[in-house]
């Protein structure tokens, strides 16, 4: 197979507090190649976003620290890169959105200023160049009267019309990999309909490879063709989307798809996971799930089980599947 | 047929839009615009929809923590609209409220022990010893611990403050009780485990719940009948399992198809609606919907539609249906 795009391997994202040393991401390896949407799946403090961050070295250091791993993009190690190099990947090579399209853009520069930002600092394109290609970027995400909207600000725009242009920002200098962190969670969902259905296309069209971060399992099934699923800064279990969400096989991505009420069937009572996500730094040995795990034997409570081969592209990190 | 606790007519709130020079009235935002619903005793009437269509606002005005600009509200008999404010007071005591953000909705200064307590306070029920006796005994109803009664807010996690939320509106053993997204922050596993308190709570206490949540998925859980609601109207009303199997409103089907559901399997015809929710300050006429409606006639934009029941128990407000 080719060269992935962005190879991650053991990484370590550590934070250091007053409470001592939290291990937020602990040995976590992806893969993306070219054209492929992962997706990283989780709930709140299991280090989905810590890694995402890592990825483009945007954790804050203070107190956060990339402690040990690669972070391999086109094979060239992030982690060890100089931050002249991170500004020149950040925004060109690599671009990012985030969850809260409101709050990442700046809102005393027109639309057309901050898409066309990232186009003239990394090509050097001139004023009237990178407007262009704003209003270019901007009709490509579906966004009407471009030519009026590129000298508007951000308050103008509704929600879904912001992550929009968060994305055509994205875009603009054709990044080979698109980090997408909780993209569509603060829209409603006709408008996350729509901004999945862009998403998809851009992703089709430009061959992008996408690292979809998101708590949502169906907008996984939607989007994604690989899926990462993390608990407690580890990766617990991975394959492709099909396997993930009809045969899992670890027994916290099972509670996870049983606990979702489902639209087409009607369910008496829900299945529920007991206990509560742990605190990040709160570690037990053994297993992380355990304390959480219905089917937890003595093993699990001792030994952390190793993230090994279920099947084909399919791997569990449980002593139950070994 | 069991009995109705709860009925609403003409049910308005408008928020005046105030500008010029001297500050006067230039427009008004509507954001409940005339919806009348019923909730039956021990039933949980759910009502959906997106940011901004009038549902929490709904929720509020009931109780009258936000004052309805015009319409009725009887509650187990009783016109609430007019009731003076101590009246009214008491009233809460039948019904009471879970907001969203756990957050934001417990006083961090408290212990839990206090903020449980307070509503007995307030409605001066009980000594001392007994009311930390009720205290103790709710805490154990909502799955803690009485030893958590000395603990404050910020020392639970964000599924056990909504537990402490869900106590504290039930220390009246209140009749009715409107939860406002009482899930929507919570992580998927411990989503899960508060519906199942709800749905349990409900049949050991014959609470009867109006559930108000944007996430149509957990409607259909926990509701017997939905509602849902577009720009401030309710367009569609019907038991939980025909509005899933047979949705009529266009904006409710294009919700649905909306949705997107982790079985890789399921094959939804999807309608991926063209544009943004209109103003709810300068609402299209007729139907407020047909700026975004695929079905969309000409009567559409000039004539609103009336809430009328198609089937039985299916109420739905489109001119498609009209038998007129």
């Amino acid at each position: 197979m080719s060269q992935p795009v962005l190879h991650i391997e053991n990484l370590q994202t550590h934070f250091f507090t007053d409470r001592g040393q939290i291990p937020a991401v602990d040995g976590v390896s992806i893969k993306v190649h070219k054209g492929e949407v992962v997706g990283i799946v989780g709930e709140s403090g299991c280090g989905k976003s810590v890694t995402s961050l890592s990825i483009m070295k945007l954790v804050p250091n203070p107190p956060g620290k990339i402690v040990g791993g690669t972070i391999r993009f086109k094979g060239e190690d992030l982690v060890t890169a100089s931050e002249k190099r991170m500004r020149e990947i950040r925004g060109n090579e690599i671009a990012m959105i985030f969850q809260e399209p409101m709050t990442s853009l700046n809102p005393v520069f027109t639309i057309g200023d901050q898409i066309g930002e990232a186009v003239r600092i990394h090509t050097k394109a001139s004023k009237k160049e990178s407007r262009q290609r704003a209003i270019e970027m901007l009709k490509k995400v579906g966004i009407p009267r471009a030519e009026a909207i590129v000298d508007e600000y951000p308050h103008q725009l509704s929600g879904g019309m912001r992550q929009r242009v968060m994305i055509a920002m994205a875009m603009a200098c054709n990044p080979e990999l698109l980090i997408a962190d909780e993209p569509t969670t603060a829209l409603d969902v006709t408008i996350q309909a729509q901004i999945l259905d862009l998403m998809r296309q851009l992703n089709r069209d430009a061959d992008t490879a996408v690292l979809l971060i998101t708590h949502d399992l169906g907008v996984v099934a939607q989007m994604c063709h690989r899926v990462v699923v993390m608990y407690a800064g580890k990766v617990i279990e991975e394959g492709d989307v099909r396997t993930i969400l009809k045969e899992p096989k670890h027994p916290y991505t099972i509670g996870l798809l049983n606990s979702l009420p489902k639209l087409e069937e009607s369910q008496e009572r829900l299945y529920s996971i007991p206990g509560n996500v742990p605190i990040p730094g709160s570690l037990t040995t053994g297993c992380r799930f355990a304390p959480r795990c219905e089917q937890a034997v003595d093993r699990c409570r001792q030994e952390m089980p190793e993230l090994v081969a279920v099947g084909e592209n399919h791997r569990s990190r449980c002593w139950l599947s070994v | 047929m069991a009995e109705e606790l709860l009925v609403v007519s003409n049910l308005k709130k408008y928020y005046p839009i105030t500008g010029g020079v001297l500050g006067g009235e230039v427009g008004v935002v509507k954001a409940v615009d005339d919806i009348s619903f019923s909730v039956k005793k021990g039933e949980t009437l759910g009502l959906v929809g997106e940011s901004g269509c009038g549902k929490s606002t709904t929720g509020r005005a009931l109780l009258r923590l936000i004052e309805p600009t015009a319409g009725e509200i009887r509650f187990d008999g009783v016109d609430v609209m007019n009731l003076k404010p101590d009246d009214m007071r008491k009233m809460r005591r039948d019904m009471q409220i879970v907001f969203q953000d756990p957050f934001a909705s417990l006083n961090p200064r408290h212990n839990v022990e206090r903020i449980l307590e307070e509503p007995l306070i307030v409605h001066g029920i009980g000594t001392s010893a007994e009311r930390k006796k009720k205290v103790a005994e709710m805490l154990e109803v909502v799955g803690l611990n009485s030893y958590h009664a000395r603990r404050y807010p910020h020392q639970f996690s964000g599924g056990q403050r909504q537990r402490i939320g869900i106590a504290r509106a039930l220390m009246l053993k209140p009749k009715l009780i409107v939860a406002d997204e009482p899930v929507s922050a919570l992580d998927v596993s411990i989503q899960s485990q508060v519906l199942n308190l709800m749905q349990d709570l409900q049949k050991d206490m014959g609470l009867t719940y109006l559930f108000i949540a944007h996430d149509l998925s957990v409607v259909r859980h926990i509701s017997n009948r939905v509602g849902v609601m577009y720009l401030g109207r309710i367009v569609e009303l019907t038991t939980s399992s025909q509005l899933y199997s047979n949705p009529l409103h266009p904006y409710t089907q294009a919700l649905m198809s909306a949705v997107p559901t982790p079985d890789p399997d399921v094959v939804r015809e999807r309608v991926i609606l063209e544009g943004d929710v209109p103003s709810p300050a300068n609402p299209p006429g007729g139907c407020t919907f047909h700026t975004r409606c695929p079905r969309v006639k000409d009567k559409c934009r000039t004539v609103r539609p009336e809430f009328q029941e198609i089937e039985k128990n299916h109420f739905v407000a489109c001119h498609l249906y009209n038998q007129a």
